[in-house]
């Protein structure tokens, strides 16, 4: 069955300050099967966790706007919902796991109590005290957790227990897609794999699907199924996790990404970093958003935004690919 | 370690933890505290000169008048003295207890859980709702607090309810602003966002996420002020817009006596230690309390 479970079309999203406004998000487009990870990886201020918070409808409401496009959830536009209808979808079909877990948990409430919390709100089969008891108990020695230690409150755990309660609060209620925020970055490696390990083995148990926002494409070879390289707010490159790790083709950018990654067998005095800055987003250049900083840059890079170009499901927004197609 | 050993006490943390509710732990936390217990020693007392205060000395008593024993020092049978009209002054104090423990914790409680609404609703949402709310308090904080009180208490007629409802309502703006800004600190956490992302609602969010983080300096504040209320309640009888005489109350008593402070010392003397004694057990018993409901600061 090739039904989609979420399909984003054209998502534009702007945040409107005093000064300016921000382009945060221009036109991404993508889609997820059932149990499928995609993964969205790019720079700081690229505008991934923009997208995710868009697709909860979790956007300063002040300043963030969405200004067009559609995100489509099991046949329901989520731009248009109303409040109340987002919020029950929230937490029960779809949740999030942030990225500091230092900072996501309320500390001066037991983590029983937080994972139950979750529970009692999407309680739609009315269950009792106990099930739901039984419940959080079922939760905790899913992540690895005691249920004993229920009753012990945040500080009292590790950084990485605590990224574990985060998860259990976000599986509570057996939610179809799940947001990882950079769930990893604030652990250290050892931790973190650990956590992806629990991350796919969950994933894998409960039949969900997972948007995978994150910087690190080791992260991202060892948990996506399908990637999108997110670049100034915009996809420039998408695939399957084969056609970026292996694949011949690949929008420049893509190849400064991988070059930035130390390689162990390359003796090299310095890091090789893509040289320059994003551009800044309340002041996107035009063309190509990457043109300044491109290698390849050619003439109509600088006037002409490039159109996508697909290899099968490998698709390329670059000029330089222009004639093969 | 063998196993059987381990099985028990693993079976003995689990009925800690399933027994033990919230207000449990709080007050578990909250023994350790010598000096909160201290303060709580005293205000059983007063309240128990509260409900009480027929069996200690019969109500009729610190309303009897007797000029051939007016300003009298303590004695073994006036043991705090006389005042200008020869009342017995203990007397006076225990049942002055009723009406100043309820002007003074009354008007902050009631105070607070308005202010604690309207600074919850203006934090929380922001905006124009923010706006709105605290332009409102704004422009009554422009009136002199007292100014105010008085001005409720002229429109509604002296008495004790109305006492509380002017003070109670001229602090609410106080309250409202301290509220918003110790909410404001913990809106912008990640928990909040986290909870918002579970499905929470926003009346949820307040009530259990946001009100128990915010509410250290808010009882700080609140006992701080129970005594000072007490003494703009006093203050409010002394202009005769509050409890009217001879009704015994500990802040009519330290204006009545102010005359005679240098002759009688014992007439602000004794209405002035309640009042301190007050203050002070209800400001330790909030420090405490503040302490307890903060599980991070449990060793």
């Amino acid at each position: 069955m090739d039904e989609k479970l979420i399909v984003v079309k054209d998502l534009s999203v702007i945040y409107k300050t005093d000064e300016a406004i921000v382009h945060a998000v221009n036109k991404i487009s993508f889609d997820i099967g059932r149990k499928e990870t995609i993964g969205l990886v790019g720079e700081t201020g690229a505008g991934k966790t923009t997208t995710a918070l868009a697709i909860l409808q979790l956007l300063p409401e002040r300043t963030a706007s969405i200004t067009a496009g559609e995100i489509v959830y099991r046949g329901e536009n989520l731009v248009t919902k109303s409040k109340e209808e987002m919020r029950r979808i929230r937490g029960a079909f779809i949740s999030m796991i942030f990225q500091d877990p230092m900072t996501s948990l309320n500390p001066i409430v037991t983590v029983g109590e937080q994972i139950r919390e979750s529970l009692e709100i999407h309680n739609h089969n009315n269950k009792n005290k106990n099930e739901l008891e039984m419940r959080v108990d079922d939760l905790l020695e899913l992540v690895g957790i005691q249920s004993r230690r229920k009753g012990e409150y945040p500080h009292q755990f590790s950084g990485g227990m605590k990224q574990r309660v985060v998860i259990a609060i976000a599986l509570a209620c057996d939610p179809e897609l799940l947001i990882a925020d950079e769930p990893t970055t604030a652990l250290d490696v050892t931790i973190q794999a650990q956590v992806l390990a629990l991350m796919a083995e969950l994933k894998d148990k409960l039949n969900t699907s997972m948007i995978m926002i994150t910087h690190d494409l080791g992260v991202v070879a060892q948990t996506c199924d399908k990637v999108a390289i997110v670049y100034a707010g915009e996809i420039i490159e998408k695939g399957t996790a084969r056609d970026i790790f292996e694949g011949e083709k690949h929008h420049p950018y893509t190849i400064g990404l991988f070059g930035s990654i130390p390689d162990l067998e390359v003796e090299a005095r310095r890091l090789n970093p893509i040289d320059g800055l994003m551009p800044d987003p309340t002041n996107l250049p035009p063309g190509c958003k990457f043109h300044p900083r491109c290698k390849s840059c050619m003439e109509i890079c600088k006037t002409e935004h490039p159109a996508l170009h697909s290899f099968g499901e490998h698709i390329i927004a670059c000029h330089l690919y222009a004639k093969e197609v | 370690m063998n196993s059987m050993t381990e099985m028990n006490t693993i079976s003995s943390i689990k009925k800690k933890y399933k027994k033990k509710s919230r207000f449990k732990e709080i007050w578990k936390r909250m023994k350790k505290n010598r000096i909160a217990m201290f303060g709580l020693a005293i205000f059983a007392v007063i309240v128990f000169c509260t409900l009480f205060a027929d069996l200690i000395v019969p109500y009729k008593v610190s309303l009897e008048q007797n000029i051939g024993i007016r300003l009298q020092p303590p004695s073994g049978t006036h043991w705090f003295g006389t005042d200008v009209y020869g009342r017995d002054i203990f007397a006076r104090i225990i049942h002055g207890t009723r009406n100043s423990l309820v002007m003074g914790i009354g008007a902050v409680f009631v105070g607070i859980s308005l202010g604690g609404v309207f600074g919850a609703v203006a934090g929380y949402y922001g905006g124009r709702i923010d706006a709105l709310v605290m332009r409102v308090m704004d422009t009554i904080m422009c009136i002199p607090f007292m100014l105010l009180a008085l001005a409720i208490v002229a429109a509604l007629g002296p008495g004790l309810v109305n006492v509380l409802i002017a003070l109670m309502l001229s602090m609410v703006p106080y309250y409202t602003r301290v509220i918003r800004s110790a909410i404001l600190t913990v809106i912008g956490q990640d928990f909040i966002e986290a909870a918002k992302a579970c499905g929470t609602p926003d009346r949820f969010i307040i009530v259990k996420h946001i009100l128990p983080n915010a509410i250290g300096p808010v009882i700080v504040q609140a006992t701080m002020s129970v005594g000072s209320m007490i003494i703009w309640a006093a203050a409010m009888s002394f202009l005769g817009m509050g409890i009217q005489p001879p009704t015994p109350e500990w802040g009519s008593m330290l204006s009545e006596g102010k005359d005679y402070m240098l002759y009688a010392p014992h007439l602000v003397i004794f209405p002035g230690m309640a009042i301190v004694l007050t203050a002070l057990s209800i400001n330790l018993m909030g420090d405490g309390l503040r302490d307890a409901l903060d599980p991070r600061l449990k060793d």
